[in-house]
């Protein structure tokens, strides 16, 4: 079953061209999106809410230059609330250790809410391989994973899905009438499907949006509630948690939480907020600490400070390129400015298009809870593909070609003059061929002026 | 007051009037304006496009033709932001520090240098303004709507200033344009709805005439209305100044 964002990768640039092509759909993804950047700008005019972002971007990095060690006390204080914890190097012992947790337990059926951790590490499909039953609870979540879809959007996965065709996948895949539309009726009938994958379930998985060292304690937010039932109704309940959410203490919690549902969705707090620190008598609770590559990234001095991304979303919301191209066109678990400096981290040569997808208009450093300076780290990543000659194509040729130019000043002026008789012999629908970029989807061809600058001054004047 | 105008590469070729517009007015403001600035580029499209090598060498020659002078103005946010920006921290040294320091772009040179905040002019228009990301979140020469700032800024002081302007509001006052440099050939799609977005913004709001810090906006601005037969008068800061004091 394909659902509106069906189609293979094909790099950001050509993906987003296909995203394009249905262009009153594109404009109502721009502006479902835009309005979330509105919410976040009214939940966000708060006289100390620069302040907050401060703070948020100290204790963030605090807590990274002393990781081991705040980890460390997490284990301890974990276990002696009863917790146990388990350390994951990749994705592939993550998915191992949750598997070995379900077999010992012979659970067959489990809820999961909302966790991009879980996603990196492609939880879903490697126990569905082992029969397992994976239930996403998480009401955007559900819909994308019914049309066996990833998320297009961290926080709001199913962005890209109108009313109408939830009504239909709905309809085909739960019984809802045909023709139904309403929100209302939707999620009421959503509910009633989930309330039985949360309730039968043998284990309830969740991610965490923090751990704290100084109780040991996890902290999950939502606004749907399905975390906490996952977790309260099932015998176990096992958090995958990248280590990067680890702050030192429950102060620190405090600044992340304001920030975090503000910058996401504009709410002063979300709907749920639940701190949980050790199993209810005669259930278990597991945490699965995993690293895959947050180590490695966190000795990367210079693009360090994207172990800080609290996964909020605002970022997206605001770029204007990715509500114009959508979540697919960045072909990572993780879309938008944070997914474009997080994804060549994982394989440059896979994502190398990633840093290009932006204008660096700056937005999203702007709107960033814990302040990273995404830009910096985009032109750092171009800087890096040039070294390991994953460049998109034509651009070294291009660029060096035009640095001989632009690097000297009696070179630059017999280039453009070179230029300006070709501009005069050469016919325009030559130069806008479908081979022009520039002029392809539709802009005309620019002009030089028949005499430059240096020319006119040269000519009227005598350089003083 | 004595100062280098220094014209970019795009601005020398593609548009000579916001050069001559910014040596007008400086001039008319007092100004003893040098023409003796040799280089043609900073190096900002090979540095943004990942090609530092070839930045480097514009960089350098950008930095050496900055020496002489303790005071360079550019008809351009963007190319300013990259100098003061970038190049202290790309190329390092002395050279590279004093050429981050003595740059402006023009309405921060009007109002900080010159002490103008505004400027007796006349100029009765229905305006829509546009900054260049650069000069809007890099430079701060305009209220950032993430920052939940006013449309506000230096830029905006000169242009209100002026008898008879009035200056429409937009739904989204500091979205990017799309240009984005090498973005503008990279990711041409996605670069071209952006511009038709913007100018649909402006057009929705009855102005007459959209102005911008920076010409490489308007260069793309242009070229995508001129595809739609979109009719709108489009000026760069210096141009509309130099034609309202005159």
């Amino acid at each position: 079953m394909s659902g509106p964002g069906g189609g293979a990768h094909r790099g950001h640039a050509k993906s987003a061209a296909g995203f394009l092509v249905d262009a009153e759909r594109a404009a109502w993804h721009d502006q479902s999106l835009w309005f979330m950047r509105q919410k976040r700008d009214r939940g966000t005019d708060l006289p100390e809410w620069e302040s907050l972002r401060l703070a948020g971007s100290a204790l963030k990095a605090h807590a990274m230059s002393r990781l081991a060690d705040l980890l460390e006390e997490f284990e301890r204080r974990a276990t002696a609330n009863g917790v146990v914890v388990h350390w994951a190097r990749d994705a592939g012992e993550h998915n191992a250790i949750v598997l070995g947790i379900l077999h010992s337990a012979g659970v067959s059926r489990v809820s999961k809410s909302k966790s991009m951790l879980t996603e990196e590490c492609g939880l879903n499909p490697f126990l569905e391989a082992r029969g397992i039953e994976v239930v996403d609870t998480d009401l955007g979540e559900r819909i994308v994973q019914l049309a066996k879809e990833p998320p297009s959007h961290i926080v709001i996965p199913a962005i890209h899905w109108k009313r109408e065709e939830i009504g239909a996948l709905f309809h085909r895949t739960m019984g809802t009438p045909a023709g139904e539309t309403s929100p209302d009726a939707l999620a009421a009938a959503a509910r009633v499907h989930l309330r039985d994958a949360l309730m039968n379930a043998g284990a309830g998985i969740t991610g965490a949006n923090a751990l704290v060292a100084e109780t040991g304690g996890v902290v999950v937010c939502t606004n749907e509630g399905n975390a906490d039932l996952g977790m309260h109704s099932a015998p176990i309940h096992i958090a995958c948690v990248g280590i990067e959410k680890i702050v030192a203490t429950r102060d620190d919690l405090g600044v992340l939480l304001r920030l975090l549902a503000r910058s996401g969705t504009g709410q002063p707090v979300t709907s749920y907020t639940t701190h949980v620190a050790s199993p209810r008598p005669g259930a278990a609770m597991h945490v699965v600490l995993v690293d895959n590559g947050r180590t490695r990234r966190l000795a990367d001095e210079a693009m360090r400070t994207a172990l800080h991304c609290i996964r909020c979303g605002a970022c997206l919301n605001t770029c204007p390129v990715y509500r114009r191209s959508g979540g697919y066109s960045y072909g990572h678990v993780i879309q938008g400015p944070i997914g474009a400096i997080l994804a060549p981290a994982v394989d440059l040569d896979a994502h190398h298009e990633l840093p290009f997808a932006s204008t660096l208009c700056g937005s999203c450093a702007d709107v960033c809870p814990v302040r990273i300076d995404i830009p910096a780290q985009l032109l750092a990543w171009r800087a890096r593909s040039a070294a390991a000659g994953t460049l998109p194509r034509g651009y070294s040729t291009v660029f060096s070609l035009l640095g001989r130019v632009l690097s000297s000043l009696s070179r630059f002026e017999r280039a453009a003059r070179w230029a300006r008789r070709a501009q005069r012999l050469i016919p325009a629908s030559w130069l806008s061929g479908r081979w022009n970029p520039w002029t392809r989807p539709g802009r005309a061809l620019p002009v030089l002026a028949v005499e430059s600058f240096r020319e006119w001054a040269h000519r009227e004047e005598t350089p003083s | 007051m004595r100062v280098a105008l220094a014209v970019p590469c795009y601005v020398d070729q593609f548009r000579p009037q916001a050069a001559r517009a910014t040596l007008a007015l400086l001039r008319r403001l007092g100004c003893d304006v040098s023409l003796a600035f040799d280089a043609p580029c900073c190096g900002q499209p090979m540095f943004n496009a990942g090609v530092v090598t070839a930045a480097r060498a514009a960089a350098d020659n950008w930095v050496r033709a900055s020496a002489p002078f303790d005071a360079i103005v550019m008809p351009s946010g963007s190319c300013t932001h990259h100098v003061r920006h970038h190049l202290p921290g790309f190329l390092g040294g002395d050279a590279a520090a004093h050429a981050a320091e003595v740059t402006f772009e023009l309405c921060e040179f009007i109002a900080g240098p010159l002490g103008l905040p505004t400027l007796a002019g006349r100029f009765p228009h229905r305006v829509a303004m546009h900054l260049g990301c650069h000069a809007q979140r890099g430079l701060r020469l305009g209220g950032s709507s993430e920052l939940h700032q006013p449309v506000s800024g230096l830029m905006r002081n000169l242009l209100m200033g002026l008898d008879g302007l009035t200056l429409v509001p937009l739904e989204r006052p500091d979205e990017c344009c799309g240009f984005g440099g090498s973005f503008a050939i990279g990711e041409p799609d996605v670069s071209v709805v952006m511009g038709r977005d913007k100018l649909a913004d402006v057009s929705a709001h009855g102005a007459e005439v959209l102005v911008s810090s920076d010409p490489s906006c308007l260069l793309h601005l242009e070229a995508v209305a001129a595809h739609n037969g979109t009719h709108l008068r489009t000026l760069h800061i210096a141009e509309l100044l130099e034609e309202a004091t005159r």
